[in-house]
């Protein structure tokens, strides 16, 4: 059976004043499919994911979310995304249970879908206290419980783990993995962390000043590239791991 | 009931509201600072207060007993009523005369024997306004004629002298003092004070808090939902109009309990001017806000609206001491308007008749403002 490209990115560019941004980049996404876009900063993923998210407006190209343009479709797909951005700070003086309450109105949801979110993201224990006295790992899986409220076939996270400790992180890779198990979400998410595209993802796309350099499953992209780098230098052998993928492909690493 | 609950508008407004009430600051600004205020200036201008003026004596013998042969007119009003003698350290010799009065505040005079240069040094750092010589009976005042200070002194001081019986409380019968409830500072003062409090409100409540939000990310991720856009200004300015109907209240409430005053018109013409005027700020302030996500640049757009009219507005003074032409200008501005109408009811006992022209043009001012600022508004 062929399965249903939720999302289909068709030669998108986007340029600001003086930098061109996105230059060039396909992707397609499956039902219940997780990507990962990996790349170093400034290389173009928020840009990216914001114009899938009906935020920015490409230059040109196209965007097609269940087939269909955002044009004239974006009340029906405000209801079907769930999102966070790079940078999101909620209301300092509401409290967690609060927060999710104003959004989840915002879907005619009511107080029991918090609930279920608020345990979902390991929260309940903060329920009362205020935005403001979180730290910066709980504001994140706030923003991620904000995210899922509206159990989203399109869940797109722009960076939902930078700043967090390994431990933090590895707790929203459980939240997320759990949440793959139970439905057919599918998941676009930015970071610049190889592990995270490792565990999470089926699928990794590596950008880098706003094109893709190379995509595939993580079996792929370590088994394929080799081929290429073999022609130009010395051959090491196949890469581990993304680390060494990426150093071989762009001649830095991804954390700098 | 509990589709209301759930509804994004009654939860907006919640979020509002409650974002509003957790923040002391935001209490003490909207509602202890106008109290404060009234308190301060109110006191400050209503009760006339006690005086104290200090008179240059030129040359030696006016204030001391000893010298009998020679006249001395001062001397012999000094002594007559009683002045005390005050002989300080460095020599210095001044005589105090106080001078009660229930109606117009009481005034304490102090001569001071002071040679002609010192006097005139003191005059020019404002220590004293009028000096006194007297050659064998004959006095002479000096002062400067264009200083209101210094002439109300000379009046004073020589109608206390010229009277047959000296201290005889001046003025019990020729002086009506005008403290009717409707003609005291305080009267005039208050109305303002509840107008400018509803524009500072709009501008940092509605404005900032716009702003503010847009540099947070958080206007964009809401609108990343479902949510109706009007519905997030129409809460924001709901509970911000409802907070300053409290505000508002309060401050009458307390002139209304300590300074007694009272509204002498319509009230329910007062609450639809009311809603006018809030109306009107609310709308500039949506237009105010409805671009920059720079907090320092809302900051400064916030002052440059709000500065020239809380100057030119008549709020502590009346603006008719500014030049005729600028007049016409003046009443113009949103925040004239509504402080004009809001004092006609109040002073004047002004109804709907007399408030419906500025009512409807305040409305319009908003409504466009709000239109015009949602039509160029970026919510990302
Ligand atoms: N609003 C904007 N105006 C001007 N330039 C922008 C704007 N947004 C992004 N850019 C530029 O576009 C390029 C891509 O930015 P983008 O935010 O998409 O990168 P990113 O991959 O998300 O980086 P990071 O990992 O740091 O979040 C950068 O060079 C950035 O400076
Ligand atoms: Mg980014």
């Amino acid at each position: 059976m062929m399965q249903e490209a939720v999302i289909q990115v068709r030669n998108v560019h986007k340029s600001f004043k003086t930098v061109h941004a996105v230059r060039g980049i396909n992707l397609e996404i499956l039902s219940g499919q997780f990507v990962a876009l990996l790349g170093p900063n400034g290389a173009g993923k928020t840009t990216m994911v914001e114009m899938i998210e009906g935020i920015q407006k490409p230059d040109s190209g196209e965007i097609l979310i269940t087939g269909k343009q955002w044009k004239g479709h974006e009340k029906e797909f405000r209801r079907i995304i769930g999102l966070s951005l790079q940078e999101t700070r909620f209301i300092d003086k509401l409290s967690v249970f609060e927060t999710l309450r104003l959004f989840a109105s915002f879907f005619s949801l009511g107080p029991q879908r918090c609930e279920e979110v608020m345990n979902l993201v390991g929260l309940e224990e903060k329920r009362q206290s205020y935005v403001v006295n979180l730290s910066g790992g709980q504001r994140q899986k706030l923003a991620l419980g904000v995210a899922l409220l509206n159990e989203p076939k399109i869940l797109l996270l722009d960076e939902p783990t930078t700043g967090l400790d390994p431990q933090a992180r590895r707790e929203v890779w459980m939240i997320l993995n759990k949440l793959k198990e139970a439905s057919s979400t599918s998941l676009i998410l930015t970071t610049h962390y190889m592990e995270e595209a490792e565990q999470l993802c089926d699928y990794i796309v590596i950008i880098d000043h706003g094109k893709i350099l190379k995509e595939g499953t993580l079996k792929d992209l370590l088994g394929k590239s080799s081929a290429d780098i073999e022609k130009k230098q010395e051959y090491h052998g196949p890469p581990r791991n993304l680390d060494e993928l990426f150093i071989e492909l762009t001649g830095r690493h991804l954390n700098e | 009931m509990n589709k209301l609950r759930n509804s994004q508008l009654w939860q907006l407004i919640l979020a509002n509201a409650r974002e509003l009430l957790r923040e002391p600051a935001v209490l003490f600004w909207g509602i202890g600072f106008p109290i404060l205020m009234s308190i301060g200036l109110g006191a400050a201008f209503t009760k006339k207060k006690d005086v104290t003026v200090t008179i240059a004596v030129i040359g030696h013998n006016h204030l001391l007993h000893s010298q009998q042969d020679s006249v001395s007119v001062i001397r012999t009003f000094l002594l007559k009523n009683k002045a005390v003698l005050i002989i300080g350290k460095d020599g210095t010799i001044s005589r105090e005369l106080n001078v009660p009065d229930e109606k117009l505040g009481g005034t304490t005079y102090i001569f001071r024997e002071l040679n002609w240069n010192t006097a005139m040094t003191m005059l020019k750092r404002g220590n004293l306004n009028l000096v006194i010589d007297e050659n064998q009976g004959h006095l002479r005042y000096n002062f400067d004629p264009m200083n209101p200070d210094a002439q109300l002194i000379y009046l004073k001081f020589s109608k206390l002298m010229n009277d047959p019986d000296l201290i005889i409380r001046p003025s019990e019968t020729e002086i009506q003092p005008l403290t009717v409830t409707g003609t005291r500072y305080i009267d005039f003062l208050i109305p303002g004070l509840v107008c400018m409090g509803v524009m500072m409100s709009c501008m940092w409540g509605v404005s900032y808090d716009i702003i503010e939000k847009r540099s947070k990310k958080l206007l964009r991720r809401m609108v990343a939902t479902p949510m109706k856009r009007s519905n997030f200004l129409v809460a924001l300015i709901t509970v911000r109009i409802s907070m300053n109907f409290v505000e508002s209240g309060l401050l009458v409430l307390f002139a209304w309990l300590v300074f007694h005053i009272t509204i002498q018109g319509s009230i329910p013409a007062l609450l639809l001017f009311f809603i006018s005027g809030n109306a009107a700020f609310a709308g500039i302030a949506v237009f105010l806000s409805c671009n920059t996500s720079k907090t320092e640049i809302g900051n400064g757009l916030i002052n440059l609206v709000s500065m020239p009219m809380m100057v030119l507005s008549g709020i502590f003074f009346s603006y008719h001491n500014f030049p005729a032409w600028s007049i016409p200008a003046i009443q113009k501005f949103p925040l004239t308007m509504m402080a004009d109408g809001v004092r006609s009811i109040f002073i004047e006992g002004a109804g709907f008749a007399e408030i419906i022209v500025p009512s409807v043009i305040m409305l319009t001012i908003g409504v466009i403002f709000f239109t015009a600022g949602l039509k160029i508004f970026k919510w990302h």
